[in-house]
């Protein structure tokens, strides 16, 4: 109660059902909520979600701030693809766009950022770092779940701690989302992003949908796998972070992976800085 | 006596995106010896109102994993997905959950 909640949201149906379910109990709980979205630049997507956005944030109504990846990198999304392999780009999108995210919520004055992930979202994600080796996510997802909150506290070497994050609707099925919209009425854009088909996520997403059919229980029993997984400790790991030299946001090395693809990308040469720590 | 049996099929969430952009279709179907099932009327959807890549609407005799379907408001889980025998006036709903959010 008090604290003040940025709603990241996109326009689509999971931060549609997000942004009304927390308007709803946010006044009962005494949050103070905003819409938070990030125009990442890819025409004919983002743009369109964010006109059904602004038509769904005065209807609720609440506040909504958008920043924009052109404004805050110098590069829209749609103007990556020459510079980089094509499987890159969903990748540095989604590196931009969490940390666009993270500065406009620190803006704000936000306590937490709530995104709008839903329970096939997050089997997805245990799938996909299980696929890609990525122990570094699923460590920290399962220690999140765990109970450790964010270590970085601010100090000298850390001014940028990372805003709390929350994912409500972590256990609604995606069904249980398009049907809750469908039967309150609620508008989403419901548009693919055009470099989607690209994206590593849509093979587990494939797979999990197969898998839902067989077994609908896999859904929510994968997401449990992830959360209760215990990891062995990692030679060298459990470095605490520290602040990124360019920008102060959160860093494992000396720049946040932000600034690191930024640098690269000016310089013209981005597949440098996608080779590092296992992007 | 033939009964015309009419019907209103919609398409959301994306899934319209196949039908041409067309959310609602009212259709008349055509009488016939075999019965109105859902898995009959996939097949007819897909030869009469399916504009391009079927195989993303269906599957096998199904529709594809990631796709809702609503048989008068209601799940059609509840109502015997394929095996169930469209009445006169039913809607059928169709919402692509395929996408992000």
């Amino acid at each position: 109660p008090g604290d003040a909640v940025a709603v990241a949201a996109s326009g689509g149906k999971d931060s549609t059902v997000l942004a009304h379910v927390l308007a709803r109990l946010g006044r009962r709980l005494g949050l103070r909520l905003a819409l938070l979205a990030v125009d990442e630049g890819i025409a004919g997507y983002r743009d369109a979600a964010l006109r059904v956005l602004r038509a769904a944030g005065a209807a609720l109504p609440l506040p909504l701030a958008v920043v924009s990846h052109r404004e805050l990198f110098g590069w829209a999304v749609d103007q990556l693809g020459p510079a980089l392999g094509r499987r890159s780009r969903c990748t540095v999108c989604g590196v931009f766009r969490r940390h666009a995210l993270e500065r406009a919520a620190r803006e704000m004055g936000a306590d937490w950022i709530a995104t709008g992930h839903n329970a096939d979202d997050v089997a997805e994600t245990v799938l996909m770092n299980f696929l890609r080796g990525d122990v570094a996510r699923l460590r920290r997802a399962a220690n999140e779940a765990w109970g450790a909150t964010n270590e970085a506290t601010p100090s000298a070497a850390a001014p940028w701690p990372t805003v709390p994050r929350l994912k409500p609707l972590r256990h609604a099925s995606q069904k249980e989302i398009v049907l809750y919209a469908h039967f309150l009425g609620l508008p989403y854009a419901s548009a693919e992003c055009r470099h989607a088909p690209l994206a590593f996520r849509g093979h587990p997403r494939a797979l999990l949908k197969e898998l839902e059919a067989a077994r609908p229980a896999a859904v929510a029993a994968l997401a449990h796998s992830g959360r209760r997984l215990a990891l062995g400790a990692a030679p060298g790991a459990g470095a605490a972070p520290g602040a990124c030299g360019r920008c102060g946001a959160v860093a494992s090395g000396e720049l946040c992976m932000a600034c690191v693809l930024l640098a690269a990308l000016d310089r013209g040469r981005p597949k440098l800085a996608l080779g590092k720590r296992g992007l | 006596s033939k009964i015309s049996v009419v019907h209103c099929f919609y398409f959301r969430g994306g899934a319209e995106l196949l039908f041409d952009g067309v959310k609602k279709h009212q259709v008349t179907l055509p009488c016939q010896p075999e019965p109105w099932d859902i898995r009959n009327l996939l097949k007819w959807i897909k030869q009469n109102l399916l504009k391009e890549r079927p195989e993303l609407f269906l599957q096998g005799e199904s529709v594809r994993p990631g796709i809702l379907v609503l048989i008068n408001e209601a799940d059609w889980e509840l109502m015997g997905e394929l095996d169930y025998k469209l009445q006169d006036q039913d809607n059928v709903l169709f919402i692509s959950t395929l996408h992000g959010g």
